[in-house]
């Protein structure tokens, strides 16, 4: 409690070196909220793309229902496959008029009837798309095929470079945050060199000494993590109703409360971990 | 109480702070140190704290040896040590009553401890009205008294007052030094530096005196005698 007064008698003596610290981990934790937003974001519509079939086959109008069943048969005997699920003209209206429940304009111009009967098929290996993909093209009632390889390992490569992007930024302004506080806190510990020396000479031990520094390394943490994360958190929440109808389809959007509660218990451990690093080095080189 | 046995201190220049000292203060005595600046006083005050070890020889203090004193133990040795610097010491961005509580706070009491025993020696010291000033809002003498209220706060055993009287006309002088006898008369041990020979003769107590780094006399009711 003591030491804790002593902080923030040393914050609010120097607010101009208090609020470059603040700032500077108010940066990194930007950095940390925003690149786990889209790094869990974009890892969650990869397995949204996954789950969902693979291959697509939109039958020609000419196609009989026996026809289709005979395919179906074909692929189910090639082993290959997990999942087959038929959609008919009816049904796929049904899914469109979904889709696009707020644009009657749309709604008024489609019927069944130009909506095409489908085969959504997925299967066990990724490496199978192709076979399969083969075998409905050769079949004389598809009218095309939808092949989803390309979509999900694009997205999987724009993903790992995110990540790779993500992980190195955060690492860099992590280490760059450590070298300011370090020095904002060797910077406090030089100014109040004569003050420590005559509370030490007064029976003061170690500990009593240091705490004060290292809570205001753990303080300058917390304070820009909090902020950071509101910052962010607002930012997300305003975009929600953009990204919702830009992502339509992906059950993404809105991210529950429970997950910014989460983002925000492990930024403050981070951050406190983080301050209090930063501040015990400071204490370990300026405070011999 | 304090005991060194030959003890010498080298500095790095070269330096002598003090050479072979062996001398004895029991508990309870007044004890005036003597001598030129740069004779070895404040170095004698600076081994008693542990601030550094010496050269050669033992010094103990109360049960403490500081030879064998580790480092996490110099915080104990100060607290039953009450010192009076030469320069003082005192925060001047604190107040008066946060400059004398400060050996309190160090050495972990309560709130409303702090508060008590912070009060009680600054009306001890007619301190009282002083309270929320700031160091140099005082005078040279008041600011004697603060020093000694600090260094007596935590109701140490012995007391080191490094030219306490310095800055001070000769009449607030004598008043610090009956303020220290009256401690000492209450038990404290009190060791003075001082080169002040009209106090020294006066009181009549127990002289040492340095020439160099060495006790060149040690007197019993003794008088300043400095060639």
């Amino acid at each position: 409690m003591r030491s804790l007064k002593t902080t923030i008698r040393h914050i609010r003596r120097s607010p101009y070196q208090a609020f470059a610290a603040v700032l500077i981990m108010t940066v990194t934790f930007m950095a940390i909220s925003i690149f786990t937003f889209l790094i869990l974001g974009s890892s969650k519509i990869i397995s949204y793309f996954e789950s969902k079939p693979q291959v697509t086959a939109f039958f020609k109008d000419s196609a009989k229902t026996e026809n289709i069943r005979a395919l179906e048969d074909q692929l189910s005997q090639s082993g290959k496959v997990s999942k087959i699920h038929f959609v008919s003209k009816q049904e796929a209206l049904k899914i469109y008029r979904q889709q696009n429940k707020n644009d009657p304009l749309l709604l008024d111009l489609v019927t069944a009837d130009i909506l095409p009967a489908s085969l959504e098929i997925s299967t066990y290996k990724i490496e199978d798309l192709a076979s399969i993909s083969n075998m409905l093209r050769q079949s004389s009632f598809v009218q095309e095929v939808i092949f989803q390889k390309d979509v999900v390992s694009t997205l999987t490569a724009w993903t790992d470079s995110l990540r790779k992007i993500g992980i190195a930024l955060i690492v860099v302004l992590s280490i760059v945050s450590i070298f300011i506080m370090i020095t904002i806190i060797g910077i406090r510990i030089s100014q109040k060199r004569d003050e420590i020396e005559i509370i030490r000479l007064l029976g003061a031990g170690g500990w009593y000494i240091r705490w004060p520094f290292i809570l205001e390394g753990i303080f300058y943490g917390v304070t820009g993590a909090f902020i950071a994360w509101i910052i962010s958190s607002i930012g997300l929440l305003y975009e929600t109703p953009f990204l919702e109808s830009f992502l339509k389809g992906i059950p993404l959007l809105p991210v529950p409360y429970l997950f910014f509660l989460e983002m925000l218990g492990v930024e403050l451990i981070l951050a406190i971990l983080l301050g209090a690093f930063a501040s015990f080095i400071a204490v370990l080189r300026y405070l011999k | 109480m304090i005991k060194l046995d030959k003890v010498s201190k080298k500095f790095g220049n070269g330096s002598v702070g003090l050479s072979e000292v062996t001398l004895n203060i029991e508990k309870g005595e007044f004890v005036f140190l003597v001598g030129r600046t740069g004779s070895g006083k404040t170095t004698f005050f600076r081994l008693l704290i542990r601030d550094f070890l010496p050269s050669e020889g033992s010094i103990t203090v109360g049960n403490f040896d500081l030879i064998k004193l580790p480092k996490h133990k110099i915080a104990h040795l100060r607290r039953k040590i009450g010192v009076v610097f030469q320069d003082l010491k005192l925060l001047m961005d604190r107040t008066i009553f946060e400059n004398i509580l400060l050996p309190l706070e160090a050495s972990g009491f309560k709130d409303q401890d702090i508060k008590k025993k912070t009060e009680d020696i600054m009306e001890e010291m007619e301190l009282s009205k002083h309270s929320d000033k700031f160091p140099l809002q005082l005078s040279g003498g008041e600011l004697q008294r603060v020093a000694i209220a600090r260094a007596l706060i935590l109701a140490p055993e012995i007391l080191l007052a490094d030219e306490p009287t310095g800055n001070l006309d000769p009449q607030t002088g004598e008043g610090i030094v009956n303020l220290l006898m009256d401690i000492n008369k209450k038990g404290t041990t009190v060791v003075m530096a001082t080169h002040n020979d009209v106090v020294v003769n006066k009181f009549a107590k127990r002289v040492i005196s340095l020439d160099k780094g060495k006790v060149i006399k040690d007197q019993e009711k003794g008088k300043y005698e400095i060639s």
